[in-house]
């Protein structure tokens, strides 16, 4: 007996369900008939009643007619919602929402209306969207509502809102309401306060403008609060903004250092000048756009880790080429600075003619996968995947680099060198091999850069050319040989550089930071973070 | 009593040379203007236009070898000055034009009509008189010197860090050319250039005298420099060059003497760019790229640095072959101007005029032991 009572209920409530969708469907097509029929001012009338009516069906028929895709079928003069299907109209029953075959636009009759109507619709809409029972649906209805702030919605809206379970959609519902109370000139200036208080928690610049409305329009008390509602948001706003700048600091700052890390090795550490740093950085971009290809054609599968195959595939390439410049070049020009900076400058010209040479100089296409497309939103930020896990990037390229210095006998050896080369030789570390592998270490992390840059800047030949002055900007401003300084300057200068955008623009602001660095580095030559020592020249 | 005074302080082949210098700058154009057309030995418009262009590339290279190769301070920035001169000169033909342009506005050129400029940007006054435009030749790329040099000599950035600051220099300024609202003609830069001095500079003969001029002005830097490099303010230069701290301990003042060659270096540049600017008949904000000013450094590697005669050479030889090599081969032309860079630093430290020094050397060496 106890187990058949809930069953017999559940019957019970089947059966009168069952009742009323019959009684509701005789309805609605008297509903869509009134629809149809008379001239525009008797459709509003239709409209509303329809949108009142509470019908499942109702939203997606007022929407066709919001978009003039309801039609009287001239043979039965059955209403249909018409959807464009190659030259054809493909036909749904109105009603019912079954398909009801095709048809040319000549067989058919438009429902026409005006704009007037337009607003009365998409109002009504709005508010049967609220009751969907897709939470997507509800949530952009209830932030369509906010911003439209339509009095008629007012009862739809405390219904959807008494029925709603999800906090966030409940939340973004009591916002239109409060909203739509603001908006409303007489409604009692208790629920005006209310409202503000409502509006105010939720600030952004879209409640922000209705603060300000509300203040402007109204007296006493409720004027006071609005005011100091708008003025708060405002605050936050700027508070967010601010954030948003520095977030776009900081990705350009990783950017920066991404492409400067390796010189901070090699010019850093070595003090050999490498002008073809931003080449190496290309050829790193350039492997991925390989890498990219050879799975475009022969796995697709996997294009969504063609990164992470680029990764050490570009710093091997990187690498080798700079361990190859190293021994055929560089070793024979060190002690003298100004000819190595001479002679790789050259090598960066032949480099870059050679990638023209071989992929031609327009700029290759490098795609994005999955995982480092989109964006989130976070309070007030926007912030795109790509974004961050290049900075997530750097910061392990960073950390990696200064693990490889600190724990491994490579990065012993190659400490050990840069401070006293002949002691290291006399206590049996084999300096050229150390040499090379230096500036291969530094040449395949500017690989690793490139893959990251790929994503965020034009494969070209020309790639590279682009950051070299930036980073030794990058090096020099961070004092050089001090990775930790190359790390604070490279956020300095990306931070700075964001925030003189927005008064000076964007090339403006990269001068002003090119001349605030020549005139830094006169004041001190050896960087932020010099390191000590008693050498003289 | 000065000329004859500079004269006799010069070395024997460097007087020939001078001699050599102005002896082109006479012969081609007189070849054009008096040859006939089917003559041998005359020489094309376009030919006298590409020796001018050479000779002010040469005078160019000869101020970046008087701070590089006598004071050892590598500048990646030259091409600035150069460019700053070369706008100078720009400003003064913008304003000759007049109602000639394609917007005949009397006053302003046609990329201010064209941009809605409503009157002349302030620093365009006094650019319609050749003498005013004259001293801005000169004054604006020595003030940009001057106020970079005092910064940086005076807190003793030297070396590689002098280099990257000045590319930053160069950097900088091609991005501030590049802007619209700089009032410069923005990307486009200046061109459609009429009169120089109420001479077409289109004509024959305003191309010949400005190929003599450009020899001029090079072979009086070359004295000048001769002058400078032999005195005594040279050789202390030159020490500064070798050991800069050690002279700095002898109690040299050591930030003006490369000061002063920095000035005076940048004035040459900035000269040179101006008689560049009527030959080449356009000037925009890619004179400024870095790839120039490190190409000019190039022609004075390979020419060979520490000497007078060579940045000329290496001007002419460079530039000979970048214009045969871009129109037969241009492929080729950046795999040879990085070859270039190269192989001069690696094998010609002391660049063409070395080798063939080291060549007299030699067979001077050979002779002796023959006699003896």
């Amino acid at each position: 007996m106890l187990l058949h009572r809930p069953l017999s209920v559940l019957l019970s409530v089947l059966a009168s369900l069952a009742l009323a969708g019959a009684a509701l469907a005789a309805d609605l097509t008297a509903l869509v008939g009134n629809l149809t029929s008379g001239g525009l001012s008797e459709r509003e009338a239709a409209i509303t009643a329809l949108a009142a009516s509470g019908e499942e069906r109702a939203a997606p028929i007022l929407e066709a007619l919001g978009a003039g895709q309801l039609y009287i079928r001239n043979s039965d003069k059955l209403a249909v919602i018409g959807k464009v299907d190659g030259n054809k109209l493909a036909l749904t029953e109105a009603v019912s929402g079954k398909p009801a075959g095709s048809a040319v636009e000549a067989d058919l009759e438009r429902v026409r209306v005006n704009n007037r109507l337009r607003g009365t619709i998409e109002a009504a809409v709005g508010s049967l969207t609220l009751m969907s029972p897709n939470a997507r649906t509800r949530l952009s209805a209830a932030d369509a509502l906010f911003k439209r702030r339509d009095a008629t919605a007012m009862a739809a809206l405390d219904q959807a809102l008494a029925a709603e379970k999800d906090p966030r959609i409940k939340r973004a519902m009591s916002e239109a309401r409060a909203a739509i109370v603001l908006a409303t000139a007489d409604s009692p200036p208790a629920q005006k306060l209310e409202a503000i208080a409502v509006v105010r928690e939720r600030g952004d610049r879209d409640s922000l403008g209705v603060l300000k409305t509300v203040a402007a329009a109204s007296t006493g008390e409720v004027k006071a609060a609005a005011t100091a509602g708008a003025d708060s948001i405002e605050q936050a706003l700027a508070a967010w903004q601010m954030a948003q700048n520095v977030w776009y600091g900081i990705s350009l700052g990783s950017v920066l250092l991404l492409a400067a890390i390796g010189l901070a090795i090699t010019f850093g550490t070595m003090g050999v000048i490498n002008m073809a740093h931003g080449e190496m950085v290309m050829l790193g971009a350039y492997t991925t756009f390989v890498v990219q290809e050879v799975i475009r054609t022969s796995a697709p599968h996997l294009f969504d880790v063609s990164l992470l195959i680029a990764l050490p595939l570009a710093f091997v390439v990187s690498g080798a080429i700079g361990i190859l410049i190293e021994r055929t070049i560089i070793r024979f020009l060190y002690g003298r600075p100004l000819d190595t900076l001479l002679a790789t400058w050259g090598l960066s010209l032949v480099l870059q003619q050679a990638v023209r040479s071989i992929f031609g100089s327009s700029n290759r296409e490098v795609g994005a996968p999955s995982w480092m497309s989109g964006a989130f939103q976070l309070g007030q930020l926007n912030i795109t995947y790509g974004r961050l896990w290049i900075v997530v990037f750097a910061l392990i390229v960073f950390v990696s680099l200064i693990l490889v210095l600190r724990k491994t006998p490579l990065g012993l050896y190659m400490r050990a060198v840069t401070q006293n080369r002949p002691m290291a030789a006399a206590v049996g570390i084999r300096t050229p091999r150390v040499d090379a592998l230096t500036f291969g270490l530094g040449s395949g992390i500017a690989g690793l850069a490139g893959v990251a840059l790929s994503q965020i800047d034009n494969v070209s030949p020309n790639l590279g050319q682009g950051y070299i002055i930036d980073s030794f900007m990058v090096v020099v401003f961070g004092g050089v040989g001090n990775l930790f300084g190359t790390l604070i300057g490279a956020l300095t200068l990306g931070v700075v550089n964001k925030f003189l955008e927005p008064y000076a623009g964007a090339v403006l602001g990269k001068i002003l930071v090119l001349v605030f660095i020549i005139l830094f580095i006169q004041r001190r030559p050896r960087g932020l973070f010099a390191l000590k020592g008693r050498s003289v020249e | 009593m000065v000329t004859r005074f500079l004269w006799q302080g010069m070395s024997h082949t460097l007087r020939l040379f001078v001699l050599l210098v102005l002896a082109i700058g006479i012969l081609v154009p007189l070849s054009n203007l008096l040859l006939p057309v089917d003559s041998a030995f005359r020489m094309p418009s376009w030919a006298v236009q590409l020796v001018g262009k050479y000779l002010c590339y040469a005078s160019l290279a000869l101020a970046v070898d008087l701070v590089w190769g006598y004071c050892g301070i590598l500048t990646l920035g030259h091409a600035a000055f150069f460019a700053l001169g070369g706008y100078c000169m720009g400003m003064y033909l913008m304003r000759q034009i007049g109602t000639r342009g394609v917007y005949g506005n009397p006053i302003l050129p046609d990329f201010m009509v064209f941009l809605n400029y409503k009157e002349l940007p302030w620093f365009w006054h006094g650019f319609d008189s050749f003498w005013f435009a004259a001293p801005m030749i000169v004054l604006v790329p020595s003030v940009l010197a001057l106020a970079l040099g005092w910064f940086a000599f005076r807190s003793r950035v030297t070396g590689v860090y002098l280099s990257i600051i000045t590319q930053a220099m160069t950097f900088a300024l091609l991005l501030a050319f590049f802007r619209n609202d700089m009032g410069l003609g923005g990307n486009n830069g200046m061109t459609d250039f009429k009169d120089i001095l109420g001479y077409s500079v289109q004509s024959d003969t305003t191309r010949a005298v400005l190929c003599f001029v450009s020899a001029l002005a090079l072979a009086i830097f070359l004295v000048i420099s001769a002058a400078i490099v032999g005195s005594r303010f040279g050789k202390a230069l030159t020490a500064v060059r070798d050991a800069e701290s050690r002279m700095r301990f002898l109690g040299y003042r050591v930030e003006r003497y490369k000061l002063f060659v920095f000035v005076l270096s940048a004035a040459m540049a900035g000269i040179a760019g101006a008689l560049y600017v009527p030959q080449v008949g356009i000037i925009n904000p890619g004179e400024f790229s870095p790839g120039n000013s490190i190409e000019a450094v190039l022609w004075v590697a390979v020419g060979g640095r520490g000497t007078l005669i060579g940045p000329v050479i290496g001007a002419f030889l460079v530039n000979f072959g970048k214009t045969w090599l871009t129109g037969a081969l241009p492929e080729v032309w950046l795999f040879a101007l990085g070859a270039l860079f190269i192989v001069v630093t690696l094998l010609l430290p002391k660049g063409v005029v070395g080798l063939w020094n080291q060549f007299m050397n030699r067979s001077r060496e050979r002779r002796a032991k023959a006699a003896a």
